[in-house]
């Protein structure tokens, strides 16, 4: 180690003294990032504002400013307004099914048995796995003539074959598959938010709170779910979002149909505005997702800073 | 007596519990596999029993994948885009990440939060306006428009994740390295980033499961078929006119399936802490 005694011989250059200073050094680090950011996200967040209030489509560019004119046309449109239903059901739905998915799961993984670890990583495909890829699959298992949910129920005699339900052409049943696919995609998520929450409570809370008398419900909902509270919000926070913004399922499932049945804000501004071609309208119907993401943002900086278990 | 049989009842609905989960989430994979190895009179056969074969299985689907469709093209093309992805985010979050864990104050809190926070902005809010940037680039209809825009996400998450790391580094190895006469940012490059290899690993494998995970983009960006990553080319394109082509559909998802899953699985914790926002200690 001699070199620990050799003084570095330090070029007086103001450039180099510039970077000895953390600050200095801090911002240079960062600044790609942030720009890159910047750039990519926060200028065209910008411009999809202001597609929403002007007259462009890709025939006509033009930047003329029309005020809200767009979006009282999208508020009269009734097909529209079935929409932001739709998203509302099929967020709401489906992460409530999730989640009670995920919290049955997750109990059941808490104790130890043989295969656990296999058991769990079965568990979580449906969420690793591209989810373009899994809703092709579940698309084939609703096949109108070849399904194999219908075969079952045939062969176990529920139900005949004139009677078999056409799972993606029906309004009501597409809905429920959107929402199952949905549900199933992300509950292995909450399984896995959940028994990260639980699995970091200190044991002997959990103990003292049984010495003192708290029975397996008590436990349950008095001591670990207000525990683990914050990391299952930041979940469901992520849940909603990646929800109630998406598209893939519905495109590639019920392609929105039938009859608009399934039609969510996601896949109604990527019809109008970019298979039409209607930036503007686009635009405007994808910036009605604004209210609910800005409520989600103010609920995750809450949560985000609540760690304390 | 009773209490045995008790027993015995609870650990069987405990079991049976545990395979109704295995079941859900598996049987659509198994679907895959038994779809893209069975010959077509077989798939198309409503009186056949569809669980198992009743012809001899056969490879046809994977071979046609690969020989008659775009298939291995649309295979390169993610591999492509997921290394330009990997490179352009641990040039920017690395660096990023670092400086964020080592600023004071509620501002280096507040920067990487807010850069967080920028994951959750939804590709369907942003698809739009990025899709007239990519035409003014001249980028339409090429897979290095997705090569642009994928590390608007990636590099938010893994900026975050690699935050984390950081913060959970001693300042001291720094301090030391300084006192040994590196400059500041020599200790980076010299200590900091040989110690986190096992976090940039992560990050790397992560960017690269994000990359093909996504579909909203690819789909928005890219309509020729040579040009597609192969999430987007086997959902969209081994259909023709109103036919669908299961067996060769079913065999590209598996195909692209399986490496995410292993990934997913080897790296899983890390990610859940990175997603809890370090909330598990």
């Amino acid at each position: 180690m001699v070199t620990i005694a050799e003084p570095i011989s330090k070029k007086a250059s103001r450039y180099r003294f510039f970077l000895e200073r953390r600050a200095v050094l801090g911002s240079i680090l960062v600044a790609p990032a942030i720009l890159y950011v910047l750039l990519l996200v926060g200028v065209p967040f910008l411009l999809a504002v202001y597609y929403s209030v002007s007259a462009y489509t890709i025939y006509d560019p033009s930047w003329r400013f029309v005020g809200l004119a767009n979006f009282k046309q999208i508020v009269r449109d009734p097909v529209f307004l079935e929409t932001l239903g739709n998203t509302f059901l099929f967020t709401f739905g489906s992460q409530l099914l999730g989640l009670i998915l995920g919290k049955f799961g997750a109990l059941l993984l808490l104790r130890p048995f043989p295969g656990r670890k296999i058991v769990r990583a079965l568990i979580i495909l449906p969420w690793a796995v591209p989810i373009a890829l899994a809703t092709v699959a579940w698309e084939w298992m609703f096949d109108s003539l070849y399904s194999v949910i219908n075969w079952t129920m045939i062969a176990l005699g529920i139900i005949t074959r004139s009677e078999a339900p056409n799972w993606l052409g029906n309004p009501h049943l597409a809905m429920l598959c959107v929402i199952v696919v949905n549900a199933w995609r992300f509950f292995p998520f909450a399984i896995v938010i959940f028994l990260a929450g639980i699995t970091s409570i200190p044991q002997d809370v959990i103990d003292a709170a049984t010495v003192d008398g708290a029975g397996f419900w008590r436990r349950n909902y008095q001591i670990i779910l207000p525990m683990i509270f914050p990391i299952v919000a930041v979940g469901l926070i992520f849940g909603i979002v990646f929800t109630f913004t998406d598209l893939s399922i519905v495109f590639l499932l019920t392609n929105g149909g039938p009859v608009n049945a399934t039609s969510v804000l996601g896949f109604k501004g990527f019809q109008v505005g970019i298979v039409s071609g209607d930036v503007s309208h686009g635009a405007a119907i994808s910036l009605f997702m604004l209210p609910v993401l800005f409520l989600v943002v103010i609920g995750m900086l809450r949560f985000i800073r609540r760690r304390e278990i | 007596m009773r209490s045995t049989i008790a027993k015995i009842g609870k650990e069987t609905a405990f079991y049976a519990a545990i395979a109704f989960f295995v079941i859900l989430t598996t049987f659509p994979f198994y679907w895959m596999l038994i779809t893209s190895l069975k010959s077509n009179p077989d798939l198309y056969n409503v009186s056949n029993i569809p669980f198992w074969f009743n012809e001899a299985p056969t490879f046809e689907h994977f071979r046609y994948l690969f020989e008659q469709t775009l298939f291995s093209r649309w295979l390169l093309n993610s591999l492509i885009i997921g290394i330009c992805v990997v490179v352009i985010t641990l040039v920017a979050a690395v660096p990023a990440g670092y400086s964020l864990a080592r600023m004071t104050g509620r501002g280096g809190e507040g920067l990487g939060i807010s850069i967080f926070l920028t994951y959750l902005v939804p590709p369907t809010l942003l698809f739009l306006p990025l899709s007239r940037i990519i035409a003014e680039l001249g980028l339409q209809n090429s897979m290095w428009s997705l090569v642009l825009v994928y590390p608007t996400f990636t590099i938010p998450f893994c900026t975050w994740l690699l935050m984390g790391f950081f913060k959970a580094m001693p300042v001291e190895i720094e301090e030391a390295a300084i006192v040994d006469g590196c400059s500041l940012f020599g200790a980076f490059i010299r200590m900091v980033i040989p110690l986190s290899l096992p976090a940039i690993l992560t990050v790397v494998i992560f960017t690269f499961t994000l990359t093909l995970q996504e579909f909203i983009y690819a789909l928005t960006f890219i309509s020729s078929a040579s040009q597609k990553p192969v999430t987007l080319g086997v959902a969209t394109d081994l259909i023709r006119g109103d036919i669908f082509f299961w067996g060769e559909i079913m065999a590209g998802a598996l195909i692209a399936s399986i490496p995410v899953a292993i990934a997913y699985n080897l790296f899983l914790d890390r990610f859940i802490s990175g997603i809890t926002g370090g909330a598990v200690k």
